[in-house]
């Protein structure tokens, strides 16, 4: 029997609601990657994704993973990921999406807070110019019983013209009592005022421009264990999507 | 340098300035003063090129060009620097590392050899010492938690940097204690009381002219320059206020 999760999935399902389907059913199905952490382990991850990948991360007790995604690339950029989270084990995400030229890229994340005193971060930072989207779709799970959970989700977006599009839906399921989510979302445009600032300096507009957008992407690598790395590879993309 | 004749302006729709002429030779200090909603700080966003600020009428010849038909950082390259009333915030971004790139961008344009990092830095710390700022602080986001003082002296720091050959100085004075006056009025004279540079200082008050002696004042009342006198001319506003003396 066909599982249900092989079919292509619809507008109906929530996660896909803003997929590029057309482009989902080149790749479809796709291959579900685990990244498994045991009992204490820590792992720091770098990806830069330009395609449509899968995520299931486990973290035992005391684990703790650093994941830091550049989604960038081609047409259709999806990283999805689902993260069960065991006691006091410690999950941060940093994503920055770049999306130019008609491109939709997106992340989406389940984060399941299962044991108690689990902590998650997600910062993700999306760049949409030239008449693109993106997406983030990020949900935090807190199992009954969880307590002492600290879970937390950072979501900004910067359109850059009025033909591109921001979704963004961070979401909060609660089943235990001592539990501290924090969530923030804002979708805006780059300051005129501070564009004029830099100009009045004396630099042009695209360097100005390219200037307060690597400030704004930055926040998603803060901290990164290679933020450096991170940081040049967003910067040419970046770049080349300006 | 330069020379503002007719200029007719508009915020919104909304005329602001009504032919205002003012010209300013090289070696010159002119104070304008005026009450509030004069069009003080409208002129030097006309200058300086801010969008939303339309000229529909008159003409601003600056060195030679028509400074009306250059880009705001076109302006800059060709020696204009802005004293912003409300420097602004910009978060990620240091001031060094803006700064390197906005010298970089003018010398460019004037067909110099870039600075290097090493040599900026040594630029950049003598002009902080100078305004008496710690150059950590150069360090740090453009304007961000720095108080107003700060945020003025600042913009006296970046001015000594990029060392222009006109100044519009829109209210540095504002939001200064007593010692930073000082400190600024002095960072003032040492970067730009020079005989091929010139300042615009848009200020209420006369104290900064204390430390700033200016060759001519000049009253701004209702979109157009309503007198001109020199330095005693501000101690007779100080005395009078605007209404006797402009009205």
């Amino acid at each position: 029997m066909t599982s249900a999760a092989a079919l292509l999935p619809t507008r109906k399902d929530e996660d896909f609601r803003y997929a590029d389907l057309a482009a989902l059913e080149r790749v479809w199905p796709v291959a579900i990657e685990t990244i498994a952490l045991a009992e204490g382990e820590h792992r720091a991850l770098r990806m830069v994704n330009s395609g449509v990948r899968e995520l299931a991360i486990v973290l035992a007790p005391g684990a703790s993973l650093d994941l830091h995604v550049l989604n960038a690339g081609q047409d259709y950029g999806r990283l999805s990921l689902r993260a069960e989270l065991g006691a006091g084990s410690q999950f941060t995400f940093g994503a920055a999406q770049l999306a130019g030229s008609g491109q939709v890229l997106e992340v989406v994340t389940h984060v399941a807070h299962l044991g108690l005193d689990a902590i998650s971060q997600q910062t993700v930072r999306s760049v949409a110019g030239g008449g693109s989207t993106v997406n983030y779709l990020g949900k935090v799970h807190v199992a009954k019983g969880a307590d002492g959970t600290d879970g937390s989700q950072s979501v900004r977006a910067m359109l850059l013209d009025r033909q591109s599009a921001a979704n963004a839906k961070p979401e909060l399921e609660i089943h235990a009592d001592d539990v501290k989510c924090a969530h923030g979302c804002a979708v805006g445009e780059l300051d005129k005022q501070a564009l004029f600032y830099l100009a009045q300096r004396g630099l042009p507009p695209e360097a100005a421009k390219k200037l307060m957008l690597q400030a704004f992407v930055a926040e998603a690598f803060v901290g990164a264990a290679d933020e450096e790395a991170l940081q040049a590879q967003a910067l040419a993309a970046l770049e080349a999507m300006l | 340098m330069l020379k503002i004749d007719n200029l007719h302006a508009t915020v919104a729709d909304k005329p602001i300035l009504k032919g205002l002429s003012l010209s300013v030779g090289a070696g010159e200090v002119h104070a304008i003063m005026g009450p509030n909603g004069a069009g003080k700080s409208t002129l030097s966003y006309v200058l300086g090129g801010r969008p939303g600020y339309e000229v529909t009428d008159g003409s601003v010849t600056f060195m030679g060009q028509d400074l009306l038909a250059l880009e705001p950082h076109e302006r800059a390259a060709a020696g204009l620097f802005l004293g912003f009333q409300y420097p602004v915030e910009i978060p990620g971004v240091s001031f060094v590392q803006f700064l390197r790139e906005s010298a970089n961008a003018q010398r460019k344009s004037r067909g110099e050899p870039p600075l290097s990092g090493g040599d900026f830095l040594k630029l950049a710390r003598e002009k902080a010492a100078l305004l008496k700022m710690d150059m950590e602080m150069l360090k740090r986001p453009v304007n961000v938690g720095f108080s107003g003082g700060e945020k003025k002296r600042a913009e006296m720091v970046q001015m000594g940097i990029l060392n222009p050959s006109l100044a519009v100085l829109d209210e540095t004075d504002s939001g200064l204690d007593i010692d930073a006056l000082r400190v600024v009025g002095e960072g003032i004279n040492a970067t730009m009381r020079a005989p091929d540079k010139a300042v615009l200082l848009i200020t209420h008050y006369q104290r900064l002219l204390d430390y700033v002696q200016p060759d001519f004042v000049h009253v701004l009342a209702g979109g157009r320059i309503v007198r001109t006198g020199g330095a005693e001319l501000a101690h007779e506003l100080e005395e009078h206020g605007y209404e006797e003396v402009a009205g």
